[in-house]
């Protein structure tokens, strides 16, 4: 043990550097992050189109029909609210957008192409990412390592090519440990890079499944309920983090019960209740909407909370 | 700071320095044969060839159940169908033609390679207890086809396995056949090291810690099983056609469940997803009972009790798993938070647990 700790800078690293830069520096430290964030991805919607097509989707679990004939489209670009009372069907939703559970019948396209038939990790290929409502983190991984797997998506080492070190090897191990790393800051934890997943707290939990989730460099990204748990600054932001992804390129479907959250980030809101969609719209509109008034204020429900 | 830590802070050049001397410690322990643990009912090469050819099943073994975290009560299976190839091909009781030794080395490697394909192809789509059952009945099925299909010779077995022409094994020496095994040893922990720190490592653990969401993470999580069933299956097989050609005589009678059994004691014992972890179980396994043999028969008695207190108090094994899993991750640590590695699970300076809020 030739070695101490001593000899290795305790401070120092990214995270110390950024801590020192003068307010030109971050800014561009943040530019080129961002450039890492949202790589050039070639995505055959053009800004404003149908990214996602949900058609008369519908869900039966023996005789409970979860979701009854749900229609809906997410436009690329957009930040898509979905809501609902609890047991509304939100979750449902986005699991049979992901080939979580197959759809009863009706239809999911993504750019065009059905969904139906393809096997999970072929949808997130495609570009389909998603948080969970109940974190489920690789605990035993460190944070970053949890970020490299979801880029590993993007990947095409062999077995062969890792077991003999081949050149791409190198190459995607190198470009997923930087892209990972600038996720992670741009996120907002990379102080803990380094810590396993499951010593994290909450907060940061939340948001290493955000950068796991972006790091799979998804075309659309789906947020199940990302502010659960949090206080209201943290709220706030998660908001500031949300848009800023939004401004980077990518197209987000957010399913929020925090009804201030949803109002202030979303472009547009859908409405869920007993699995069918009741309204879709702007906030404004449906804050306004009696339908969604009666769903969440209800006659004799606490739903409202 | 614990041993870990201090080992993870060392850079690259100080943990050769410090491997290097171990491992040629270990290599000439059979030349040494130091008093105190020279082992007394068995010579000593031979006890220290014992435990090289459990430390390698043990690795093998590692790759399927601490890495990718599928349970296999079967493996025994696999280092049986090794042993068989390398006797095929062989042993002059045996009827196909022969192969130098070395060669079977590879071909039995290939062949239990196929194996793990057939074994894996239909029962990885099942999880965790179903699996287990599964392949606890394929080490069954290995076992009695040994016993039942002729050319196998049952109990009759196959003599003079790994012999060439003139009728002389490869090695006469047990301390060759000991040096052999661990020059192989460390060429597999190489590349199994290899692929842990890679997307396929990685993909492993993921499987490991959630299978659904590993799928979900765009992982092809059946694939990445196969292959990790179809890894440990070669390293398996390689154990076996060692054993055959050391021991020079192969039957249907040291391929039980309990052979088995004990191969997964090594990996749990030592830590499970832990290389140098299962290497020291391995070692424990296979020579305590060599050492004290005043005791070997209470071998299974007294392995069951350390599992269950191992269990009770250290459930994570003797070494518990810490794999690093990114090819670059010494650097990219170092860059990002000035700190050459993680803090560990069960450091005093693990930050506070999580929960609590949800």
């Amino acid at each position: 043990m030739t070695r101490r700790e001593e000899d290795v800078p305790a401070e120092g690293g990214v995270v110390a550097e950024v801590a020192r830069m003068t307010e030109e520096e971050r800014e561009r430290h943040e530019a080129e992050i961002a450039e890492v964030v949202a790589p050039d991805r070639e995505i055959e919607v053009e800004i404003g189109q149908t990214l996602l097509e949900m058609r008369d989707v519908t869900l039966r679990f023996g005789g409970l029909t979860a979701l009854d004939s749900v229609s809906f489209d997410l436009r690329r670009g957009e930040i898509l609210g979905l809501i609902g009372p609890n047991g509304a069907g939100k979750t449902t939703c986005f699991n049979a957008m992901t080939g979580v559970y197959r759809p009863t019948s009706g239809r999911v396209l993504l750019a065009g192409r059905p969904l139906a038939r393809l096997s999970r990790h072929r949808i997130t290929q495609l570009g389909i990412a998603r948080t969970f409502q109940n974190i489920r983190l690789f605990g035993e991984m460190t944070a970053l390592e949890n970020v490299v797997v979801g880029a590993d998506a993007r990947h095409r080492t062999s077995l062969l090519g890792a077991l003999l070190r081949l050149p791409r090897h190198h190459r995607e191990e190198r470009e997923a440990v930087a892209r990972a790393m600038a996720l992670l800051e741009f996120v907002g934890i990379a102080d803990r890079a380094a810590d396993k997943a499951k010593n994290l707290p909450y907060g940061y939990q939340r948001r290493l499944e955000i950068a796991r989730a972006l790091a799979t460099e998804p075309k659309l990204l789906c947020l199940d309920e990302p502010a659960a748990g949090f206080n209201p600054a943290e709220k706030e932001e998660l908001m500031g983090l949300i848009r800023r992804i939004r401004s980077d390129g990518y197209t987000i479907l957010l399913i929020e019960h925090d009804m201030r959250l949803v109002m202030g980030v979303t472009d547009r809101i859908v409405v869920l209740e007993f699995g069918r969609k009741i309204a879709e719209g702007r906030p404004a509109e449906i804050s306004q909407d009696p339908a969604v008034i009666a769903a969440y204020l209800g006659v004799s429900d606490d739903d409202a909370a | 700071m614990s041993l870990r830590e201090r080992w993870n802070a060392l850079s690259r050049p100080a943990q050769w320095a410090v491997l290097l001397p171990v491992v040629a410690l270990v290599y000439f322990l059979p030349v040494l044969d130091p008093p105190v643990i020279a082992t007394t009912g068995t010579d000593f090469p031979t006890a220290m060839f014992d435990v090289a050819r459990y430390a390698l099943v043990a690795v093998g073994l590692n790759v399927v159940v601490g890495q990718a975290g599928l349970l296999d009560l079967g493996y025994v299976g696999f280092f049986a169908v090794g042993a068989y190839v390398t006797a095929l091909f062989t042993s002059p009781s045996s009827s196909l033609h022969k192969l130098p030794f070395l060669w079977t080395l590879p071909l039995a490697m290939v062949v239990t390679m196929i194996f793990g394909v057939i074994l894996g192809t239909p029962t990885l789509r099942l999880r965790g207890d179903y699996l287990a059952i599964v392949t606890l009945g394929f080490g069954e099925i290995i076992r009695l086809l040994a016993d039942n299909v002729d050319p196998l010779r049952g109990q009759r077995g196959f003599e003079r396995v790994g012999a060439d022409n003139a009728g002389q094994p490869l090695f006469t020496h047990a301390t060759q056949w000991y040096w052999l095994t661990v020059t192989i040893i460390i060429a597999v922990l190489l590349l199994v090291g290899n692929l842990e720190r890679s997307r396929v490592g990685r993909a492993w653990v993921a499987i490991r810690e959630d299978e659904d969401v590993a799928e979900i993470m765009g992982v092809p999580t059946y694939k990445f099983k196969i292959w990790a069933f179809v890894m440990g299956a070669a390293i398996g097989g390689l154990s076996g056609a060692l054993y055959a050609g050391k021991l020079g005589f192969v039957n249907n009678q040291s391929f039980d469940v309990v052979t088995s059994m004990l191969f997964l004691a090594a990996v749990v014992l030592g830590g499970a997803g832990n290389k140098v972890g299962v290497l020291l179980g391995a070692a424990v396994v296979a020579y305590l009972p060599m050492r004290f043999v005043q005791i070997a028969k209470y071998n299974y008695l007294i392995f069951g009790l350390a599992l269950i207190i191992l269990m009770i108090f250290r459930p994570q094994g003797l070494l518990g798993a810490r794999q690093h899993l990114l090819a670059y991750g010494r650097q990219a640590y170092q860059r990002l938070i000035g700190r050459g590695d993680q803090i560990s699970g069960d450091s005093a300076l693990a930050p506070e647990k999580t929960g609590g809020r949800s």
